[in-house]
């Protein structure tokens, strides 16, 4: 495990760049533990000051410290998006599982439901529940919800990689000496999947804290706790292009663009390590 | 053509079930929400002017009857598909008593158009340019355009939007940057109107352009840079086949069917993506109209916004995997 990281820190600049990019975001969420403020009082920073000595990243009109009101956001939101991309892994892993090993009408049914999922257009539906769960979506409900919608096309991928392992030779000698097929699934075909399910889950992760993002900067989550989406979201109630306080939008953005830049790379590069071919085209071959 | 149409059988089945069970979804979903519509329509006539209390008494149990809400759920159920079947959703709140179905049906011109425009755009411009990559691996210009897609492939639509209407509404303002056609301009086929309009879809379509691009991009490259080893690609050079006609017929050509699939499985995405760009530019789509919708507590309004978009988005879907025969003779012939 640790030789494999090291080897694509070191020969694959995708992944070491992806790694640095979410490294520093994730020191900077993990500073939201040593913070003096409660990101949820207000008024407690002079209001509109511009990144200084004093306040590394400016405070915004809320008289709020924007650099640990922004720790506390990117902690929330990557704990968002890992808590989403963690139970949508469970249920893909699930079903796609499934799907693959036991085949015939299971197969079909499933995949028949997965289709379903793919097509449906998910940002109406989280409207509508926002629009009927008002204040009782929570980030919590928010994530799970979340996760039960984003895990279709993941499972579709990890079905086609269950259906090539159904015929293998170990396969056939499991079955024959007795192992149960759920221990045959998750014993001997998961470690065959865990390399996509680490891939899919930085895009999922990138996906979920999208939605997230979107969401909240529409008001339609809960506006109260600080997360990236929310801090957008009062910056544009209090106009903050407008009157000038740039920082209060401009440093969240490029940390966000930071973040998904950072997940995305890594989703690449972790692509590129399972394929082998696109590692021999690397090295010339 | 036996096997197209039962190919054409297999997918209307699923345009009918994705239809079925998304629009049953969104309806469970709306009707077994705490929100009173009645309460909420009656606090907002109330709000302006005072009733005597006979007369909110008469309003409530007259409302109560519009919207049938005595009923039982299976029987409201039945009742929504009975009358969904007839293009009738039922009266929007916020422009009572003008149709839903009216209101919905005036936004969704603007919706298809600037999806259509923009997944036409980025498909095409996302494949050939990725499919060129592939095949031209040494070329730096193809390589930049690689590096510009990576970046701006994982930003959510939201964030590119926000990040254009800074740009060009603060920084540098020469695009209009809200609405769909400018004040001063009358509806209609006129030049004025069109060159109006067509202005004031460039920074939505472009930010969606600018998002959707890179995944076609990549896609395609590592699509193509896996044929490109191909038997066959290596016997058709060996064989001095012209490189254009490699590319174009022998490499694109086949790379692209995955790619047509992939298309349909992203269009529910994509469609999210413009629902949230029109509310940036407040254009006047669906997205808007959904917004607006659930902002004024339009219960009517934003089932009949959903109950729309899962329709398109699975008729969309539909169309483009029918359109699979053209790259893919296989399906056809069999």
């Amino acid at each position: 495990m640790f030789v494999i990281i090291r080897d694509l820190i070191r020969f694959n600049i995708e992944f070491a760049i992806g790694l640095i990019l979410v490294g520093i975001v994730v020191f900077f969420a993990c500073l939201s533990a040593f913070s003096p403020v409660d990101p949820s009082m207000i008024y407690v920073a002079p209001p509109d000051q511009p990144p200084s000595w004093d306040y590394w990243f400016g405070t915004n009109s809320r008289g709020q410290d924007m650099f640990w009101q922004l720790s506390f956001a990117f902690r929330n939101t990557l704990l968002f998006g890992l808590t989403v991309a963690v139970i949508s892994r469970m249920i893909s892993i699930t079903i796609g599982l499934l799907s693959g090993y036991l085949g015939g009408p299971v197969d079909r049914v499933l995949m028949f439901f997965n289709d379903i999922f793919v097509a449906l257009p998910i940002f109406p539906i989280l409207v509508l529940f926002y629009f009927v769960m008002r204040n009782d979506l929570n980030t919590v409900n928010l994530a799970i919800l979340m996760a039960c919608l984003g895990w279709a096309y993941d499972a579709r991928l990890i079905r086609s990689v269950a259906l090539g392992l159904r015929y293998r030779e170990f396969t056939r000698h499991a079955v024959f000496s007795g192992m149960s097929s759920p221990k045959i699934m998750f014993q001997e075909h998961l470690p065959y999947v865990m390399p996509i399910i680490f891939s899919t889950a930085m895009a999922n992760m990138i996906w979920a804290i999208g939605l997230e993002v979107t969401l909240a900067v529409l008001g339609f989550t809960n506006i109260n706790i600080p997360t990236v989406g929310t801090t957008l979201y009062w910056a544009n109630n209090h106009s903050a292009m407008v009157v000038g306080v740039w920082w209060w939008l401009v440093i969240p953005v490029i940390l966000i663009v930071m973040t998904f830049i950072g997940l995305f790379l890594l989703a690449v590069s972790l692509n590129e390590y399972i394929d082998p071919r696109s590692r021999l085209r690397r090295m010339g071959l | 053509m036996q096997n197209y149409l039962f190919f054409v059988a297999k997918r209307a089945v699923q345009l009918l079930a994705v239809i079925f069970f998304g629009v049953s979804a969104a309806f469970l979903i709306t009707h077994l929400s705490p929100i009173n519509p009645v309460e909420q329509a009656i606090n907002r006539i109330t709000g302006r002017s005072n009733f005597s209390p006979e007369a909110v008494a008469d309003m409530r149990a007259a409302l109560t009857a519009l919207y049938g809400i005595e009923e039982p759920l299976w029987s409201k159920f039945i009742n929504f598909w009975r009358r969904i079947v007839v293009l009738d959703l039922g009266p929007s709140l916020i422009a009572f008593p003008t149709p839903a179905t009216t209101l919905v049906m005036r936004a969704l011109p603007w919706t298809v158009g600037l999806l259509a425009t923009a997944v036409v755009f980025t498909w095409l411009i996302g494949n050939i340019l990725g499919g060129l990559a592939g095949y031209y691996q040494n070329n730096r210009v193809l390589k930049g355009v690689g590096i510009v897609a990576m970046g701006l492939q994982p930003i959510p639509y939201y964030i590119v939007a926000f990040i254009l209407l800074i740009v060009f509404g603060f920084v540098w303002p020469v695009l209009p940057i809200s609405g769909g056609f400018a004040m001063n301009v009358r509806p209609g086929w006129n030049w004025p109107f069109i060159g109006s309009v067509l202005s004031h879809a460039i920074l939505p379509a472009l930010s969606l352009v600018l998002v959707g691009l890179g995944t076609w991009f990549l896609g395609m490259r590592a699509l193509v840079s896996n044929i490109i080893s191909e038997d066959y690609v290596t016997y058709a050079e060996l064989a001095g086949v012209n490189k254009r006609t490699i590319v174009a017929s022998y490499v694109i050509r086949n790379a692209a069917v995955p790619q047509l699939t992939a298309l349909a499985m992203t269009l529910g995405a994509i469609f999210s993506g413009t629902v949230i760009t029109e509310e940036v530019f407040s254009y006047p789509g669906l997205g808007s109209l959904l917004i607006a919708a659930v902002n004024a507590g339009d219960y009517a309004l934003v089932l009949a916004v959903a109950t729309v978009a899962i329709t398109a988005v699975a008729g969309a879907i539909f169309i483009v995997d029918l359109l699979h025969p053209i790259l893919d003779p296989r399906i056809t012939v069999e």
